[in-house]
């Protein structure tokens, strides 16, 4: 089934029940896109909440992490024929009325993937110090390593076209924290990124992915996923 | 190297090389994970055994002990050992991901196609 020049919204959502039908009410208000919410490993109610919603539910019968869950996401889009994707997350950070404005992006062919950067002026957005360093530091590795100005390089809040989404459901997509990393691999394979200005919410939940150790390992995976992409030739790992 | 240690030596290994060979006749271990146990437990055997060995070695390593040569040699056989089945474990971490992924889209489609007929 070919969807040609339609889109689908990808939401990764680990135990989001409270938070997903409103996420989705919100995508709904602006744009008639097919949601698609892979649930990873929900013990709550998330999956029979966006059944209600009538939006497609991808339940992965474990956690897998995030980008596993993404990566899904993307096999699904692909599968179905579509040729763009927009990814976004279930918490509600990210303002769906940005949508339209990073679809036009990739629509027009002005890039392959877009992605929403809340540093680029809209709105305030307030980090903790530790993470304020953390995103000073990939930005400015993720800005010398592919020759062009990195502001977000955490956002997952982006718009992509066929050709990305292959890279996205491929096997050398990154399954646990697709950030920075992703960048230099897209870099590497000539797929063109822009950032557009959008405008990201506070994250109001106590527990985040990025609480407890995972900070110290997350530093240590991405210069260590940076460093191997530098190292590993170009070419598209595809799914045997 | 006294002669207490080299009996003692010599008993693991060859408890532990008959010890892996019942656990790959009982299926519970597989050859290919057995192959550096048993190489270890071998190694254990002729080392204690074949004690000028261990003394050349040890001068040729800069005059190390003979008994700190073979606990060594044991202690790089488990790293190695160690880093076998790490590799296999993300080998395996893989597949069931992949495996994961492929029933959640199966079961999506099935669902779906339920819903349209």
């Amino acid at each position: 089934m070919k969807r040609e020049n339609q889109f689908a919204v990808l939401i990764p959502a680990y135990n989001e029940a409270d938070r997903i039908a409103t996420t989705i009410a919100g995508i709904r208000e602006v744009c008639s896109a097919e949601i698609v919410v892979i649930s990873d490993g929900s013990t709550d109610s998330t999956a029979a909440n966006v059944r209600e919603t009538g939006s497609v539910v991808i339940e992965l019968p474990f956690n897998l992490g995030y980008g596993a869950a993404l990566q899904t996401g993307y096999q699904y889009a692909l599968k179905q024929g579509y040729d763009f994707a927009v990814q976004m997350d279930a918490d509600g950070q990210h303002d769906p009325a940005f949508i339209p404005l990073l679809m036009k992006k990739v629509q027009t062919g002005m890039a392959d993937v877009a992605i929403g950067s809340r540093f680029l002026g809209e709105g305030v957005y307030h980090l903790s110090l530790t993470r304020k360093a953390g995103v000073l530091f990939f930005r400015s590795l993720a800005s010398l390593l592919t020759r062009q100005t990195v502001t977000d390089p955490t956002s997952g809040f982006q718009a992509l076209n066929r050709k990305a989404m292959e890279f996205c459901a491929s096997e050398a997509y990154p399954t646990d924290f697709p950030d920075a990393d992703v960048l230099v691999m897209l870099h590497k394979r000539g797929i063109k990124f822009t950032e557009v200005p959008v405008r990201m919410h506070q994250n109001t939940k106590k527990k985040t992915m990025h609480s407890g150790l995972v900070p110290i390992y997350y530093l240590f995976k991405m210069i260590l996923s940076i460093f191997v992409t530098l190292l590993r030739n170009h070419e598209l790992r595809r799914k045997p | 190297m006294t002669a207490q240690l080299k009996i003692l030596a010599a008993v693991i290994g060859v408890t532990l090389f008959i010890y892996i060979i019942e656990l790959v006749r009982k299926r519970s271990l597989r050859e290919e994970y057995a192959w550096l146990w048993m190489l270890t437990g071998l190694m254990i055997v002729v080392l204690s055994l074949w004690y000028d060995l261990l003394v050349f070695l040890g001068r040729l390593l800069g005059g190390i002990l003979p008994s700190a040569l073979l606990f060594f040699f044991g202690l790089l056989s488990l790293l190695l050992i160690c880093l076998h089945l790490s590799i296999k474990l993300s080998t395996l971490t893989d597949q069931v991901k992949r495996l994961s992924q492929e029933l959640a889209l199966q079961r999506t489609e099935k669902n779906r196609s339920e819903e349209n007929s």
